[in-house]
């Protein structure tokens, strides 16, 4: 084992790629608290923003969007000067002015409340102070003016967590049906592996469309889908590794001692498959995310208001002309976490077994 | 050998069957049905379309008849498009996806395995490592990242090609998704030929020939015969990932092929249309997978007592 964690960390490219998966989840995790915007809070004014390190509105929008206001106000900006992030606006208007008009202001993403400095006699002259606001997209906003960052790691909240539980289900069903398959043997192992090897030509993929489509989508129903897929490559190779198990001096002696054959299983066999599971689990997560993120991008998968990185590209494909970033983006995030994922589980896979890859000649 | 091929044609009937089974159930079994339209139809005329299309009867006997129908290479009339079978849409849309999966299964062969083996004669060197990024970069970026990213650049920035359309299989039309589905594949066969070329010319045999002072070529040509086998044994699996693939890359390119009827059948509830596509994506499957296995044993002879 201290071999392996020597061998990981010895790779650079792995240990990067384990630092950044941390970093990743640590993101997904805390991140959206920390980006100043909810993740569902839309900001009419400021759709399909470019992404940047300026804070918005941008000076030079601020005069045309106040025009919108004022005519929604039923005034007119007859000046506005600007001064340490303070409108000084002035407005007139044909008529008296109700000042309860300014709830515009704030109501809009571009403006703090506003307070009246001078008021004309007649009262059809306002002059008003409303602070800027300063909000920044360090990632842009997407079509309905929500911050890309926060949505993309909320995505990823959900594209992490159905790659680790939809593993997790895979791991289980693929260790017990292997397992039990490998030690039974004989007649049982041979209809198990048979059905095994039936499901493996069905074209999955295309039931678990049908199952998304034609039954009402969760989480939960993906996370079966996905699982139910996923584990037949699992299955086989545990039972593999069973097998040669089986015969082994230490599984003979427990099974003298007159242990029963699922304790024989949980002590014995399973911890000695772990080493070739842990590799294939850590490639399975990529797929699993992938196979997700192909499912939302087809409508199928994560429903609104909750997001995938798969959902997140739809939406970026759809408004490809228009806002690339909304596709660069979530793609970036999918991207390197799924590098991330198979470079460790590629070096995992090494370090546990050196002769792989033709590292040295077989013997 | 003869033997060997007819015991892999009996191991594929339980899994057609199980393609059928399985894919009438599920759908039969769903909420809604294929007449539910926003504003429900008469009681008397809802009982009416379901008599013609035979959904009046018990599921068992509706199951035993589309079996036997099936069997008799009728796929049933279409719910979503009245006037034709569901035989004849998949006649329409068979020969665009065979176009597409062909052409990129060609395509990924021909890369995969040129890198793979450019890569594994120069371990290290520079084809080898940007084979390995670029093979990495293949498995890690989908197939819906890769068909945008290629629209924008050659259909929009460079106005080279269309961004969608099929007009008849015209080439132009055909560079942009044959391209997406192939590159994954590429990468994925790629990394396979050169790890199990690399295991290949360490073995003994090899280094006698190396001793004997064949060129590199002649070597090369050897080892990839045998190297080759886990290539072989992957296709099966290939040609299922490019039919899967063509749900999306059909889906963006607008191209009128199965994955495009499956998809629309499946959002219609056109219970045969879905039927009739899973189980013509099953036979190739299926097949596909039986060639895989035919060749490896045609490689490979020890193959062909196995089980």
């Amino acid at each position: 084992m201290r071999r392996v964690v020597q061998r990981l960390v010895r790779d650079r490219a792995s240990l990067a790629a384990l630092g950044f998966l941390v970093a990743m989840a640590l993101a997904c995790l805390v991140g959206p608290s920390l980006t100043g915007h909810a993740p569902g809070r839309i900001y009419p004014d400021l759709v399909g923003t470019a992404p940047g390190l300026a804070a918005h509105p941008r000076p030079e929008t601020v005069r045309p969007a106040l025009d919108r206001l004022a005519f929604r106000m039923r005034v007119t900006v007859a000046a506005v000067t600007f001064r340490d992030g303070t409108a000084r606006v002035t407005l007139d208007a044909p008529k008296l002015i109700d000042p309860r008009v300014l709830t515009y202001l704030p109501r809009s993403d571009l403006f703090g409340p506003a307070t009246i400095l001078e008021r004309s006699e007649d009262g059809r002259r306002l002059v008003v102070a409303a602070p800027v606001l300063r909000r920044f997209f360090l990632l842009g906003t997407d079509g309905l003016g929500r911050d890309l960052l926060t949505r993309s790691l909320v995505a990823g909240r959900v594209s992490l967590a159905i790659g680790l539980v939809a593993t997790a289900v895979a791991l289980v069903i693929g260790l017990v049906y292997g397992a039990v398959a490998g030690y039974a043997g004989g007649r049982l192992d041979a209809v198990m592996m048979r059905a095994v090897d039936v499901l493996y030509a069905l074209p999955f993929v295309f039931f678990v469309i049908m199952l998304l489509v034609f039954f009402p989508a969760g989480l939960g129903l993906i996370l079966v889908a996905i699982g139910t897929v996923e584990w037949l490559d699992m299955a086989r190779m545990v039972r593999a590794q069973t097998l040669s198990l089986r015969r082994r001096d230490f599984v003979r002696a427990a099974e003298a001692f007159g242990l029963s054959a699922p304790r024989i299983l949980a002590r014995h066999i399973v911890p000695n498959t772990l080493g070739p599971v842990a590799v294939a689990a850590t490639l399975l997560v990529p797929r699993v995310i992938l196979l997700e993120s192909f499912l939302s991008f087809l409508g199928l998968g994560v429903q609104e208001p909750e997001t995938s990185w798969g959902a997140l590209i739809a939406e970026g494909a759809r408004a490809l002309e228009s806002a690339p970033w909304m596709l660069a983006v979530p793609a970036a995030f999918l991207v390197a976490t799924l590098l991330a994922l198979n470079v460790l589980g590629d070096t995992l896979g090494k370090a546990l077994d050196p002769r792989r890859d033709g590292l040295t000649a077989p013997p | 050998m003869i033997g060997f091929v007819l015991r892999r044609l009996l191991q594929a009937v339980p899994t057609l069957f199980a393609v059928v089974t399985i894919s009438f159930f599920l759908v039969r079994l769903a909420p809604g049905g294929p007449f539910d339209l926003e504003r429900p139809l008469a009681p008397a005329a809802m009982a009416a379309l379901r008599r013609t299309y035979g959904l009046d009867q018990s599921l068992p006997v509706q199951y035993l008849r589309y079996l036997g129908a099936l069997l008799q290479g009728d796929f049933g009339p279409s719910f979503s498009f009245r006037d034709l079978g569901v035989a004849e849409l998949l006649a329409r849309g068979l020969p665009v996806s065979m176009t597409i999966g062909g052409l990129a299964l060609v395509l990924a062969l021909i890369l995969g395995i040129g890198l793979g083996t450019g890569a594994a004669l120069r371990p290290g060197g520079a084809l080898d490592r940007v084979v390995g990024f670029g093979a990495g970069l293949g498995l890690a970026v989908p197939t819906f990242v890769v068909a945008p990213l290629l629209q924008i650049v050659f259909g929009l920035a460079l106005g080279w090609l269309p961004i969608a359309g099929w007009e008849g299989g015209a080439a132009r039309h055909l560079v942009l998704p044959v391209l997406t589905l192939a590159l994954p594949q590429a990468g994925i066969l790629a990394r396979l030929t050169r790890a199990s070329l690399r295991e290949t010319l360490a073995l003994p045999h090899i280094r006698t020939q190396r001793a004997m002072g064949l060129p590199a070529h002649r070597i090369a040509r050897h080892a990839l015969r045998a190297a080759l086998l886990p290539v072989v044994a992957i296709l099966g699996s290939t040609a299922a990932a490019l039919l899967t693939g063509s749900v999306v890359v059909e889906t963006l390119f607008g191209l009128p092929g199965l994955g495009r009827y499956f998809v629309d059948g499946a959002l219609n509830r056109d219970y045969t249309l879905v039927m009739g596509t899973v189980v013509l994506v099953g036979v190739f499957v299926v097949v596909l997978n039986l060639a895989a296995d035919v060749a490896c044993a045609l490689l490979d002879p020890r193959l062909r007592t196995a089980p």
